[in-house]
């Protein structure tokens, strides 16, 4: 059996949103080097929606494929209904993960999360 | 396939492939049994004690078999507690990269009274003698240090640490699994009290290896049972493991001297090739080091992700990053040599032969600069060392 499912494989090898938005209005880092994962979510926010969403990673293979699933399901979608995004539905979408990697998936929302926040201040200001 | 990970595993020698199968085939009886069946077989299990002895420059009587390194290494360092905790002895001295073999053990053995200390291993991944003789005390019963380290590959001055635990009267033990069938090991001229060794390391089987134990120590069995390996590990001897063993390590030591000098040309010219990649830095000594071993680190970049791009790329590795040790932190070893976490997740340990050719290597040393480049090209950390909000490690 291999260590990650062909979904996990296919967003690490091919991954989704790749990148950095220039013109991102919401911007979430997570995680940090010393555990050996860290996620930054730009997101693209126009009326309520989520435009545009690109991610940077450093991580391993799990990691990168959260990231990449992570963007991909919440890519124009309402605010409100990335807000509700679970490391759950990340891992799911992903056809699971082992055991040992699920904090990448949890890691994937807390990055969502954190941008959605930096995103909600700046309007707030 | 580029296989390049055989301090992980290797493959198993045609000769001793074949020395098994026949084994397996004609001379399958018990070397305990009394007819002349068994008999044979044991005759076959006498003949690899007196082969592996020789290599080592040990007594036949001074070899007992073993599933591996693992339980070679729980074996002797647990014997030599029990020797010295019988005179009050209860302090262990080893080193901060041993294999977890001998780490956990001492950990356990911490549990159950003895004190431990662990020797610090330099920059450059290297015990010196001035700091074994600094540490041994009146109530030190064993010197544990490794022959050669698994992931960095640097050699330990073992001759040198061994005379002082003579000097001292401290029995001395080396985990050589890596070191055993790829450079000179002689228990005599070392000063090895006790040493581990395994035979997939050398181009034999899995699920054996052996430990040498001087005359006169006397060893601690794991296993309760028969009265195989002069009561010392009961159990069945795997004979034909065994025999493929002595046959992969006769080959091993024949060949050594030509297959280190080409292994090395192979290994500097990848390590020279590697250097080429900006902000990365080779782990352990350069010089006293396995001819095939070679360890980085590159900054920005973890070593999981590496390592499966790497393998789309046809090429198999290893790496000491968190991800691949199974926990949140990264390699134990590369800690030890003074690598800051954020570093030492974007290691790769290639472990090679001389089974590759130079455009192989060229192949490997491209492979890894388009990996990192492309790994690199989406990490929050390069993107932070780059733009100067962080400053570069290496």
């Amino acid at each position: 059996m291999a260590l990650y499912s062909e979904k996990v494989m296919d967003h690490f090898r091919n991954p989704r949103n790749v990148g950095v938005l220039e013109d991102a209005n919401g911007i979430g880092e997570v995680g940090n080097a010393k555990c050996g994962d860290i996620m930054k979510m730009y997101l693209k926010i126009e009326d309520d929606i989520i435009q545009d969403v690109k991610f940077e990673t450093f991580g391993c293979g799990s990691a990168i494929a959260s990231s990449s699933m992570a963007t991909e399901l919440i890519k124009g979608k309402p605010v409100s209904e990335a807000m509700q995004l679970t490391n759950k539905a990340v891992a799911e979408a992903l056809d699971g993960l082992p055991a040992h990697k699920i904090h990448c998936s949890v890691l994937a929302e807390e990055a969502i999360r954190s941008a959605l926040e930096d995103y909600h201040k700046r309007m707030d200001s | 396939m580029i296989y390049a990970d055989n301090a992980a595993t290797t493959k198993i020698s045609k000769s001793a492939a074949d020395t098994m199968y026949s084994l397996m085939q004609e001379t399958w009886g018990n070397p305990s049994s009394l007819y002349s069946f068994g008999q044979k077989a044991k005759e076959v299990l006498e003949k690899a004690r007196e082969e592996i002895a020789a290599v080592i420059g040990a007594d036949p009587k001074e070899i007992y078999f073993t599933s591996g390194g693992s339980e070679a290494d729980n074996q002797a360092i647990r014997s030599a507690a029990l020797l010295g905790a019988k005179k009050g002895k209860k302090h262990i001295i080893s080193s901060a990269f041993e294999h977890h073999a001998v780490l956990h053990t001492l950990n356990k053995l911490e549990q159950e009274g003895f004190e431990v200390t662990l020797l610090d291993v330099h920059e450059n991944g290297i015990v010196l003698p001035e700091q074994v003789e600094e540490a041994i005390r009146e109530d030190t019963c064993l010197v544990t240090i490794m022959f050669a380290n698994n992931e960095i590959g640097t050699i330990q001055p073992i001759r040198a640490i061994g005379e002082i635990c003579r000097k001292k009267g401290v029995l001395f033990h080396t985990d050589a699994v890596q070191a055993v069938g790829h450079i000179p090991v002689n228990v005599r001229q070392d000063n090895i009290d006790l040493l581990s060794a395994s035979a997939h390391k050398f181009h034999g089987p899995k699920g054996v290896g052996f430990l040498y134990a001087g005359k006169g120590i006397r060893l601690d069995s794991l296993i309760e049972g028969g009265a195989q390996e002069r009561g010392k590990r009961a159990g069945t001897e795997n004979v034909p493991g065994i025999a493929a063993m002595a046959t992969a390590l006769k080959e091993a030591a024949a060949g050594m001297e030509e297959k280190s000098a080409r292994t090395k040309a192979l290994r500097d010219l990848l390590i020279e090739g590697l250097r080429q990649i900006p902000h990365s830095a080779l782990n352990g000594d350069a010089a006293s080091r396995l001819p095939g071993n070679v360890n980085f680190c590159f900054e920005g970049i973890e070593g999981e992700s590496l390592l499966l791009l790497l393998d789309d790329k046809g090429i198999q590795a290893s790496s000491g990053s968190a991800c691949t040790s199974g926990s949140l932190d990264p390699s134990h070893v590369l800690l030890a040599i003074g690598r800051v976490h954020d570093v030492a997740h974007g290691s790769l340990r290639l472990s090679i032969e001389d089974d590759l050719s130079e455009e192989e290597i060229g192949y490997i040393v491209q492979s890894v600069k388009e990996v990192v480049e492309y790994l690199r090209g989406f990490s929050p950390i390069w993107r932070d060392l780059m733009a100067g909000k962080k400053e570069f490690i290496l």
